[in-house]
């Protein structure tokens, strides 16, 4: 079973690999969104350093939702899909495996990417710390939910702002306590609680988005 | 060993047939024939499980498929339309990963000698976006030699391919047939194939 998923999780990385400039985009799309908020907003410290959770936080979600769109469509159209499905193996095995393999590609990035973004807006210390410890809990329950999304709008006409609309009221929890984290961290307050909640849903995510993917997924190749 | 009562398949609002009841055992061979549109491809479809039929069983040595499930995957290659290939991959690596993913454990020499076998050994490391039509249909063919599985579901397996392998595909089926497997085919060609027990079945538009 765990071949399988090593299986999955390898050919995802290696089609990536031969697809560059797709990882690429959701990057510098990241990073770009990111950067722009102290050019537009000018240079008052106090006041970058209030929003820079809030304004990384919700960069990521757009990014993860950029990338989402290639997470099965791809397959889909070229009819691996419908083999993935006929695999003598669990289905939600191998969406969790998809799933794992997109945020290695697409989330993982950003993880890496917060420090150095963070210190843009003035973050320091426990800060900085705070804010790539939320993105590392955070992202991977971004893929999670956002492959239930993508693969119920398998196939339709309009599936990339359809799954905007359909996956973005289900991040906020994820919004709320990650940037939350980040905020009590800089007024000094604890944040393992934010912390907590966002492990809880990540356990949670983990545990039922896998199976959830799957039944869409059924249906869609259907 | 396959056993169909009483099937019904709808898409959309049409229905494509209804009532259809047949069985096959090892060691033969089904071939449907039908005009565009009869519900060949969806029958192949239900059969493989990618379809719900609206009514009635498919069952597989007395047991429903869709109870089987995964078990029931592990019987079966379904070769569609579609190539399943990942274009950007070669081969040998597609070919790598449905073994992987079929639980089989095949050697690197297997891959290759199956591609070999299909004619494509100068071909191996190629990405598959850079290969004709028919040999894309070869390299999708290539897994049926490298995975033992008893049922093999292939739509319109001869289209795209050249004399010489139409001529390979009907030795395969032949010699897979005769070895006790069983295959289900839908194709428009004119191909004459004598071993075992055929079965023809004629769906028609409604």
């Amino acid at each position: 079973m765990f071949a399988a998923l090593r299986c999955i999780i390898q050919r995802d990385l290696l089609l990536a690999m031969r697809h560059r400039s797709d990882v690429l985009t959701t990057l510098f799309f990241f990073i770009i969104v990111v950067s722009l908020f102290p050019l537009g907003v000018g240079p008052e410290a106090d006041l970058l350093r209030a929003m820079a959770p809030g304004v990384v936080w919700v960069a990521a979600l757009l990014a993860s939702m950029l990338s989402l769109g290639r997470l099965f469509a791809d397959d889909y159209a070229d009819g691996t899909l419908e083999q993935l499905l006929l695999a003598p193996q669990p289905l939600a095995l191998v969406a969790l495996g998809k799933v794992l393999a997109h945020w290695l590609i697409s989330g993982l990035p950003l993880v890496l990417m917060s420090p150095l973004l963070g210190l843009q807006f003035g973050l320091t210390g426990d800060a900085l710390w705070m804010l790539v410890m939320t993105l590392l809990l955070g992202t991977p329950v971004l893929s999670l939910i956002g492959a239930i999304g993508a693969a119920l709008t398998l196939g339709l006409r309009g599936g990339g702002v359809l799954v905007s609309l359909l996956v973005l009221p289900l991040y906020i929890p994820v919004l709320i306590f990650g940037a939350g984290a980040v905020e009590a961290s800089i007024s000094g307050l604890g944040a393992e609680g934010h912390l907590s909640l966002l492990g809880a849903i990540l356990v949670l995510a983990l545990l039922l988005a896998p199976w959830a993917s799957a039944a869409a997924l059924r249906i869609s190749v259907e | 060993m396959l056993n169909i009562t009483n099937l019904e398949c709808v898409r959309g609002d049409r229905q494509l047939f209804a009532g259809l009841s047949f069985a096959m055992g090892e060691g033969s061979l089904l071939h449907l024939h039908g005009p565009n549109g009869a519900g060949k491809t969806t029958l192949l479809r239900a059969i493989a499980g990618l379809v719900l039929p609206e009514s009635g069983d498919i069952q597989w040595n007395g047991q429903s498929t869709r109870k089987l499930g995964e078990d029931f995957n592990r019987e079966l290659i379904y070769l569609g339309h579609h190539y399943g290939l990942k274009f950007e991959l070669s081969g040998y690596e597609n070919l790598r990963i449905f073994a992987n993913l079929s639980g089989f454990d095949i050697a690197e020499r297997q891959v290759e000698e199956a591609l070999q076998q299909v004619g494509l050994a100068r071909c191996v490391e190629l990405p598959v976006k850079v290969l004709s039509q028919g040999q894309k249909r070869r390299v999708a063919l290539a897994r049926l030699l490298l995975q033992p599985v008893k049922l093999w579901i292939l739509d319109e397996p001869f289209t795209a391919l050249d004399v010489k392998a139409v001529a390979m595909l009907k030795e395969m089926i032949q010699a897979h047939v005769a070895k006790g497997g069983m295959v289900i085919l839908t194709t428009h060609q004119h191909v004459d194939i004598e071993v075992g027990q055929i079965h023809h079945i004629h769906l028609g538009a409604h």
